[in-house]
């Protein structure tokens, strides 16, 4: 070093030109492999004489499905098709997410009560459904339904009204009326209301400490308003009620044996793990914040609520992230007990039209949605409850 | 970074050489590898399915080995790849195997998009109904609002949803993928019928817990014709396999079976010195030895022993020949002539 001048260095030893380079290089790389494997394949398709291309999305599917969201029917083309199989996935997964939080978040808790037996049989609970296959349990429950459960003919009649039989349960459902609107809009206005309610009892309890009784006030918002809309749409009452005719029941809403067995079977399964995150969470916790949130008089449930979860959500949500992304992932197993999801429907599809390549690059895309926006959404989440620096 | 060199050429000269290979004629492969990839079912009880001491029995495993015996004089030169219906013609197409013989229904659309070439049929079947008998049905249509088990990856789903819209009726089908799962929700009675190729429901009912509660509908709805399928293009490989399937039929019009060959190899009859080889021509046309046929009969039989020994009477499934008897019997199992 006999000079202060900054040197020349030479590119080829310049590290920050160099990772430029590496990168470029392996962007080029990756490029040209994903062109060599896809020319590759249309040029090995176009030899073999297979046909190519989405337009089979647009011709008559010509199969029915068990059970559809959205009017559907044999005279349909794949797109609704698959569409009603999306809506299927969406469903399951939904609802599934939505219970496996709620059923692990108890679980967990449980786990780590001070009620020796609560905490032991949570403990048997997690382990059990842990370490057991996931497609094990699928096939349980849903031999479980269809060995246990009666034909419809000797239907179990639950209420007037309900029965529950190897076909589903299968409930009446009040017809669509126009007061129905009125309701809608009602559960709609509650919804908005019990978020400004749940902004000013935030910023009351922030200035004054007092704690509003959100919960309670809010059961009752979504449950009484919706009641008077209905009330004031004319209060409609006609049912759609089943009736056994033929075979099988007829009217009123069923939900299958296929579908149950596999909720049950991702919530059940998936629970077990969400209830090991949420233990993980509440454990990272320090004892002192529970010890110092206890001597200010806090009762046990607020000090959960209060001091304990928002805490320990920062270190729960993203493996319950994770968790989400698996059970969605997952419900794809359901063609092995019945249930008509994606995977299934694109399955007929790509068998009926042969055109394997593009089913299966549907079926990729469509859980990479799911995936990408259950995280998106979850980061986003995740970023809200962050440590705020004040 | 420098392993990361050795592997690159390696990964490269592994797709050229994946993608090289389907290009050579079949004949060629399978006589360097010194035997035939065969696709089968590998779970059809008549069909294609291994006994209680893993050898592989079946209409479908017969069918494949006529075509090693025609071949390499040898009929046990043959592997099996069990296939679902789901991955069987992506097998062939992509040079996994060599022969599909998976009871696989000859469509227009397969024959022509899917890049296949269907040869002789070797069984004559439709999609039938099975039903529980306490469920008092004797005509499918009566099945008005039935819960219908339908196993996928089979024109099986069309067939019945285009049948029961033609009749005017309502269907709710439950789509299990695996066949003993599907026959076990059917059992049950999850379903108040099960629709299939009849001669699969045969073989269902044969594993039923009281197989005498079940009866078969007599509507068959659909045509089935099952047939080999080889890759479209190599037309050498397609007349081996078509004349092997062809030849035991010829074989069963001619009187000639396994356990007379060796006599009728004297035989002063032109029509059968020609088909055994005694006058030479057939096998140098094909490509093969001249005592191909002799091996395909000698070894396996002919279409009736085939039949009956998988499939007939005499066996849990219980099937008659109906479609499937020569065509002097009122069947559809016609040869051309072997000249």
């Amino acid at each position: 070093m006999h000079s202060t001048q900054a040197e020349k260095v030479p590119f080829l030893r310049d590290p920050d030109k160099l990772a430029i380079l590496y990168q470029l290089l392996t962007v080029i790389g990756v490029g040209l492999l994903s062109y060599y494997l896809i020319a590759n394949t249309l040029a090995n398709l176009e030899r073999q004489n297979i046909s190519t291309g989405f337009s089979f999305l647009e011709r008559e599917a010509a199969f029915e499905i068990g059970e559809t969201l959205v009017t559907y029917s044999a005279a349909d083309s794949y797109g609704r098709a698959l569409l009603v199989g999306f809506l299927n996935t969406l469903i399951v997964s939904f609802i599934g997410i939505v219970l496996t939080v709620i059923l692990g978040t108890i679980l967990g808790i449980a786990r780590l009560s001070s009620n020796w037996l609560v905490a032991r049989l949570s403990a048997i609970y997690i382990e059990v459904f842990q370490d057991i296959p996931i497609l094990l349990q699928l096939f349980f429950w849903y031999a479980f339904f269809y060995e246990i459960l009666p034909g419809p003919r000797q239907a179990l009649s639950l209420l007037p009204g309900v029965f529950l039989c190897n076909r589903g349960l299968i409930f009446g459902v009040p017809v669509w009326h126009q007061g129905f609107q009125y309701a809608i809009l009602a559960l709609l206005l509650a919804v908005v209301l019990l978020f400004f309610l749940k902004r000013w009892a935030a910023a009351r309890q922030a200035a004054s400490g007092k704690i509003f009784p959100l919960f309670r006030v809010g059961l009752l918002l979504v449950t009484l308003l919706p009641l008077l809309g209905w009330w004031l749409g004319g209060a409609p009452t006609a049912m759609s009620v089943p009736e056994l005719t033929g075979f099988n029941f007829r009217g009123g809403l069923s939900i299958s044996p296929e579908f149950t067995a596999l909720l049950l079977g991702l919530v059940l399964y998936t629970a077990a793990f969400v209830a090991e995150v949420v233990r993980a969470g509440i454990q990272s916790v320090g004892k002192g914040q529970r010890e110092a949130a206890l001597s200010i008089g806090l009762r046990s449930g607020h000090v959960l609520n209060l001091v304990i979860l928002p805490q320990a959500l920062r270190v729960i949500v993203p493996p319950l992230t994770s968790q989400m992304l698996n059970l969605t992932k997952n419900s794809s197993l359901a063609v092995a007990i019945g249930y008509p999801d994606f995977v299934s429907v694109a399955g007929t599809t790509i068998n009926q039209t042969g055109q394997a390549i593009e089913g299966v690059a549907l079926i990729m895309v469509v859980y990479l949605i799911f995936s990408l926006s259950t995280s998106a959404f979850m980061n986003w989440y995740n970023k809200k409850i962050a440590i705020v620096e004040r | 970074m420098r392993e990361l060199r050795h592997v690159v050429p390696a990964v490269v000269a592994a797709f050229c050489l994946t993608t090289g290979a389907a290009v050579a004629g079949t004949l060629d492969d399978v006589k360097a590898k010194g035997f035939i990839q065969a696709g089968v079912n590998g779970d059809l009880f008549g069909f294609a399915k291994p006994d209680e001491k893993g050898v592989w029995r079946g209409l479908d495993v017969d069918t494949a080995r006529a075509v090693a015996a025609a071949v390499f004089a040898d009929a046990d030169k043959i592997k099996y790849t069990p296939l679902t219906a789901k991955t069987r013609f992506t097998a062939l197409q992509s040079g996994e195997i060599d022969v599909l013989t998976r009871n696989a229904t000859q469509t227009l659309s397969r024959d022509t998009d899917l890049g296949l070439d269907f040869t002789q049929v070797n069984y004559y079947d439709g999609q039938g109904f099975l039903v529980p008998k306490q469920l008092g049905v004797t005509s499918a249509t009566q099945l008005d609002g039935a819960s219908v088990c339908v196993l996928p990856g089979t024109t099986t789903e069309q067939n019945v949803a285009d049948y029961f819209r033609v009749q005017k009726m309502k269907m709710n089908p439950v789509v299990i993928e695996n066949t003993a799962e599907l026959a076990k929700a059917f059992f049950a009675g999850r379903c108040d019928c099960m629709t299939s190729d009849a001669s699969q429901l045969a073989g269902i009912r044969a594993v039923a817990p009281t197989p005498a509660d079940y009866v078969l509908l007599p509507e068959i709805i659909s045509k089935e014709p099952l047939a080999p399928a080889v890759r479209h293009g190599d037309n050498q490989w397609k007349d081996i396999v078509n004349y092997s399937v062809l030849a035991m039929i010829e074989a069963e019009e001619l009187g000639i079976t396994s356990a007379n060959i060796d006599e009728m190899m004297a035989s002063t009859d032109p029509k059968i010195q020609r088909f055994l080889g005694v006058s030479p021509g057939n096998g140098k046309a094909l490509g093969l030895d001249e005592k191909w046929a002799y091996n395909i009969i000698k070894q396996v039989g002919n279409y009736a022993e085939v039949f009956e020994r998988n499939v007939g009477v005499k066996t849990p499934l219980m099937l008659e020949r109906g479609l499937n008897a020569l065509w002097t019997n009122g069947g559809l199992m016609y040869s051309p002539p072997f000249k």
